[in-house]
């Protein structure tokens, strides 16, 4: 099986963090292949910027995307921007607070990290949050080697980035629940 | 880590850091460069990671003096390697003559980006393909490896080394932005277990009996400065004692020995992979990024029923001609799809016993596998 993944942001907000740490949860931790490329919009300083996420249980051939599974958006005209590279049914993840776009074509997951993160003390966390909620989406890396990819990178923050996933994991898997589609696939 | 090499095991790494680990293993300790899109994260993790093995990385005024600089720290004994992009490798041709004259083993790292000129600095291309071969002036001989993963990067990173040590001359690995920019998983063995070529070094004892030059050898074994061995070593066409001639009859020795190492170990240097051309009736032949979506393409093509394999060159200079030869006896078309319009279709024209079609991308974006599905199945109509 073949997921496709982009994480689109703005400069700053850590789309391409996220990415990363999907990217090898899946390929040190859980045995999968996984292919992480990124893309920033050219000459402007908090611009766009994205991570496209490749995760499959067999070598990944043709490592960029074709139609995406989940399309995780951190600004508004992320969605608009990216809605024609998801694919018919998929889910797209936004970031409550700072996306007001819809579409009845795919499933919306409007996932408030920002308050989430700072509940929980450091708005910064707001990526992984929604790391969290794309991971409940995709039923794959398992949620411990995502902490364990977190723990990685950020030793010193690793409590707060479980909480962080962790409930972007919950919150995203009730979303998905009330709209009838079962989390794990 | 306290010996500094990369930890064994699987990574999960950029290729253009997986280059620098791969250099390291390899006993590279001098880096010379000057930064460029898509490949300054070799600079820029050399300048990290050479100072914590007892290397050094030092930026110089150009792409010249890099190459420049490379070839000296060649002679005083080291493994030296520099990372550029298209418009600093059109810099780099002029010494990259001057360390195959002088038979200097160095290490010249390429991540192709969109060209001509500075063209898309932080997008894909394959137009230096030609220019790797034939772009230094006089003739000539390049060794230049093609990956398409960023294991691949690291496992020809090594064998660059391995190769430019043994045939005392500079080696090409031509990646691209994709490659050097994409995450991916590698496996890193441990350094025990990785073969390590060292160059063979001269005896300055030996000198009273034997020409350094010996036209006739296969390598000669290298002079290191400061050991003591007083040889003249010169960009200027040299007898078998080093010193500049203008005997046409030298000048023919000469390049028949230099051009020779090359040639007469080409079969050893050829590397390619096949995938499903067994029962094959179009094959595609694709290196680098591009064989990725060459595989994929073939799949999508197997599925449709299209009897459809892949030749992915890794080795893409000398050229593997007895290897398109042999194929394309057996196959009915050839597809070679490539981001440039059209350079390594050439060669493989040139040896192929079977018509040949080219499939040209502008420079870019990654050909996708639909363009290359399309023309195998005209290719096979």
């Amino acid at each position: 099986m073949r997921y496709e993944v982009r994480i689109t942001g703005l400069g700053g907000q850590g789309a391409i963090t996220a990415g990363h740490i999907l990217g090898r949860a899946a390929a040190i931790y859980d045995g999968k292949e996984a292919v992480v490329t990124e893309g920033y919009s050219p000459y402007i300083t908090g611009g766009w910027s994205r991570a496209d996420v490749i995760i499959s249980d067999e070598t990944i051939d043709y490592p960029l995307i074709t139609k995406l599974d989940v399309l995780a958006t951190m600004y508004d005209e992320g969605f608009v921007q990216n809605l024609r590279h998801v694919k018919r049914g998929g889910v797209i993840v936004t970031v409550k607070e700072l996306v007001k776009h819809d579409s009845q074509d795919h499933k919306v997951l409007p996932v408030p990290a920002i308050e989430v993160a700072e509940s929980l003390g450091r708005k910064i966390v707001a990526n992984i949050v929604i790391l969290g909620a794309i991971v409940a989406v995709l039923g794959t890396p398992s949620l411990e080697s995502v902490e364990k990819a977190l723990a990685d990178r950020f030793p010193k923050a690793a409590d707060l980035n479980r909480k962080a996933v962790r409930q972007g994991y919950s919150i995203a898997s009730e979303l998905l629940a009330s709209i009838g589609v079962s989390g794990r696939r | 880590m306290s010996s500094g090499l990369p930890r064994p095991g699987v990574h999960f790494m950029m290729g253009n850091f997986a280059c620098v680990e791969a250099a390291i293993l390899a006993g590279c300790r001098f880096f010379a460069g000057y930064p460029i899109t898509p490949s300054s994260e070799i600079f820029e993790r050399a300048c990290v990671r050479f100072p914590q093995v007892g290397g050094i990385a030092v930026e110089m005024e150009d792409e010249m003096a890099s190459v420049a600089a490379l070839i000296g720290a060649s002679y005083a004994g080291a493994k030296a390697m520099t990372a550029t992009s298209g418009p600093g490798f059109s810099l780099m041709m002029e010494n990259i003559g001057l360390a195959f004259i002088m038979e200097a083993p160095i290490v010249i790292v390429n991540v192709q980006r969109a060209g001509p000129s500075t063209g898309i600095p932080t997008l894909i291309g394959q137009g230096d393909v030609m220019q790797a071969r034939w772009g230094s002036h006089g003739d000539l001989e390049t060794v230049v490896y093609a990956p398409s993963s960023v294991q691949e990067f690291f496992d020809l990173t090594i064998r660059a080394f391995n190769t430019a040590e043994r045939l005392r001359t500079p080696v090409i690995v031509l990646a691209d932005q994709l490659v050097g920019l994409m995450w991916e998983k590698v496996v890193i063995p441990p350094a025990e277990e990785i073969e390590i070529v060292e160059r063979k070094v001269m005896d300055p004892r030996l000198l009273s009996t034997r020409l350094p030059f010996d036209y006739s050898a296969d390598v000669n074994p290298m002079p290191i400065v400061g050991t003591g061995c007083r040889v003249n070593i010169d960009s200027l066409t040299h007898d078998e004692r080093g010193y500049p001639t203008t005997s046409q009859e030298v000048s023919d020795r000469m390049l028949r020995y230099l051009l020779g190492k090359i040639r007469n170990h080409a079969r050893e240097l050829w590397m390619y992979k096949e995938f499903m051309t067994d029962d094959a009736e179009v094959v595609v032949v694709a290196y680098g990024s591009t064989a990725r979506s060459a595989l994929n393409a073939v799949k999508q093509a197997r599925s449709r029923g299209i009897k459809a394999g892949l030749l992915q060159l890794i080795t893409i200079w000398p050229f593997p001609s007895d290897v398109i030869e042999r194929l394309s006896q057996r196959v009915n078309v050839l597809v070679v799809p490539e981001i440039n319009f059209g350079q390594l279709v050439h060669p493989v024209r040139e040896h192929a016993k079977c018509p040949v079609i080219e499939v040209n991308w502008a420079p870019g974006s990654l050909i996708e596998p639909n363009v290359i599905v399309d023309a195998v199945e005209v290719a096979a109509a």
